[in-house]
C-alpha cells in the first residue's frame, strides 16, 4: 500500500480523516486545557492569599 | 497523590493508542462492503463506549455523593461530565460521518441516534445546572438528581437497536456469546477501548486536581501546595 493510497482511504478520505481529526482536536484539547487551568487557579490564589496577608498586617 | 499515578495512566493511555491505530489502519484488512470507510469504528464505538460508562460513572458518584456526602465523589461527578460530554459529541459526529457514505444522509431521527443526542444534552444540562448554582453542595446535589434520573436514558441508548427496527446496526461485540466481529478488527477496537478508558481516567484526575485547589481554596494545604508551586515556578524562570 503505498502512502497516497493510505491517504486516499479508498474513497473515503473526507470522512474518515474528518472524523479521527475532530476527535484528535478535541481530545487533545480536552487533555491539555486543564494544566492551563491548574496553573490559573494557583496563580489566582496566590494573588488572593497575599491579599489576605496584606489585610491581615493593616490590622 | 493523583499527581503521580498520571503519568502511568497517561502513558498507558499513549501506548494503547499508538497500537490500536497501528492494528486499525495497517493490519485489519478492509471491509467487505464498507471498504476502507470501517476505520471510523476504531473511534466511534469506543467513543460511544465511553460516553455511556462516563455518564454511569457521573451518576453513581453523584448518587454516593447525594447519600454519604462524599465531597471527593461530588467532585468527580462534576469534572467526568465535560469528558463524557466530549466523547457524545465524538460519537455523534463521527457516526454522522460514516453515515453520510454508507447511509447516505448525515443525520437520520433513529432510537439509537436520538438517544444519543439525548445523553449529550443530559450531559450540558448538568454542567449548565452545576455553573448556575454558586454554593457547590447545591450545584452537586441538584446536578446528581439530574444525573440519577437521566440513567433511564442509557438502557434505551443501548437496546435501541434491539427494541426498534433502527438504520443503526446492531451490536457486534457481545462478551457472552461469540461476537460477529472479525477477530483482526476485534483486536484493535478493543485497544481503543482500552486507551480511552485509560484516557479518561488520566484526564479526570488532572481535572480533578485543578479542581479541588479552588474548592478548598480556604483549606491549609491547598495554601501550601500554592506557596510551594509558585516558589518553584519563580525558581524555574530565574
Amino acid at each position: 500500500m503505498s502512502v497516497s493510497e493510505f491517504f486516499h482511504m479508498g474513497g473515503y478520505a473526507f470522512y474518515v480523516w474528518s472524523s479521527y481529526g475532530i476527535a484528535t482536536i478535541l481530545l487533545g484539547w480536552m487533555f491539555i486545557s486543564p494544566i492551563f487551568s491548574r496553573k490559573n487557579i494557583i496563580k489566582e490564589l496566590r494573588m488572593k492569599y497575599r491579599q489576605q496577608e496584606r489585610q491581615q498586617q493593616e490590622k | 497523590m493523583s499527581g503521580k499515578l498520571v503519568p502511568w495512566f497517561a502513558w498507558g493511555f499513549a501506548i494503547t493508542l499508538i497500537v490500536g491505530l497501528y492494528y486499525g489502519f495497517f493490519v485489519a484488512p478492509p471491509d467487505y462492503q464498507q471498504g476502507e470507510s470501517y476505520r471510523i469504528m476504531f473511534v466511534h464505538v469506543p467513543a460511544a463506549w465511553m460516553s455511556m460508562f462516563i455518564y454511569m460513572v457521573m451518576a453513581i458518584s453523584g448518587g454516593i455523593g447525594l447519600i454519604w456526602r462524599i465531597k471527593t465523589a461530588d467532585l468527580m461527578a462534576s469534572v467526568s461530565a465535560p469528558i463524557g460530554a466530549a466523547f457524545t459529541f465524538i460519537a455523534l459526529v463521527t457516526g454522522s460521518l460514516w453515515g453520510k457514505p454508507m447511509w447516505g444522509t448525515y443525520w437520520v431521527w433513529d432510537a439509537r441516534l436520538t438517544s444519543e443526542l439525548i445523553l449529550l444534552f443530559l450531559y450540558l444540562g448538568f454542567i449548565a445546572l452545576q455553573a448556575s448554582i454558586e454554593d457547590p453542595r447545591n450545584a452537586a446535589r441538584a446536578g446528581a438528581v439530574l444525573a440519577i434520573v437521566g440513567v433511564v436514558n442509557i438502557p434505551i441508548i443501548h437496546y435501541s437497536v434491539e427494541w426498534w427496527s433502527t438504520l443503526h446496526q446492531g451490536a457486534t461485540v457481545s462478551k457472552m456469546d461469540k461476537p460477529s466481529i472479525h477477530i483482526s478488527m476485534l483486536i484493535p477496537l478493543l485497544l481503543m477501548a482500552v486507551s480511552f478508558k485509560l484516557y479518561y481516567v488520566s484526564s479526570v484526575l488532572m481535572r480533578a486536581r485543578g479542581e479541588i485547589l479552588r474548592r478548598e481554596q480556604n483549606s491549609r494545604w491547598v495554601k501550601e501546595i500554592v506557596d510551594a508551586e509558585s516558589a518553584a515556578a519563580a525558581g524555574g524562570t530565574k
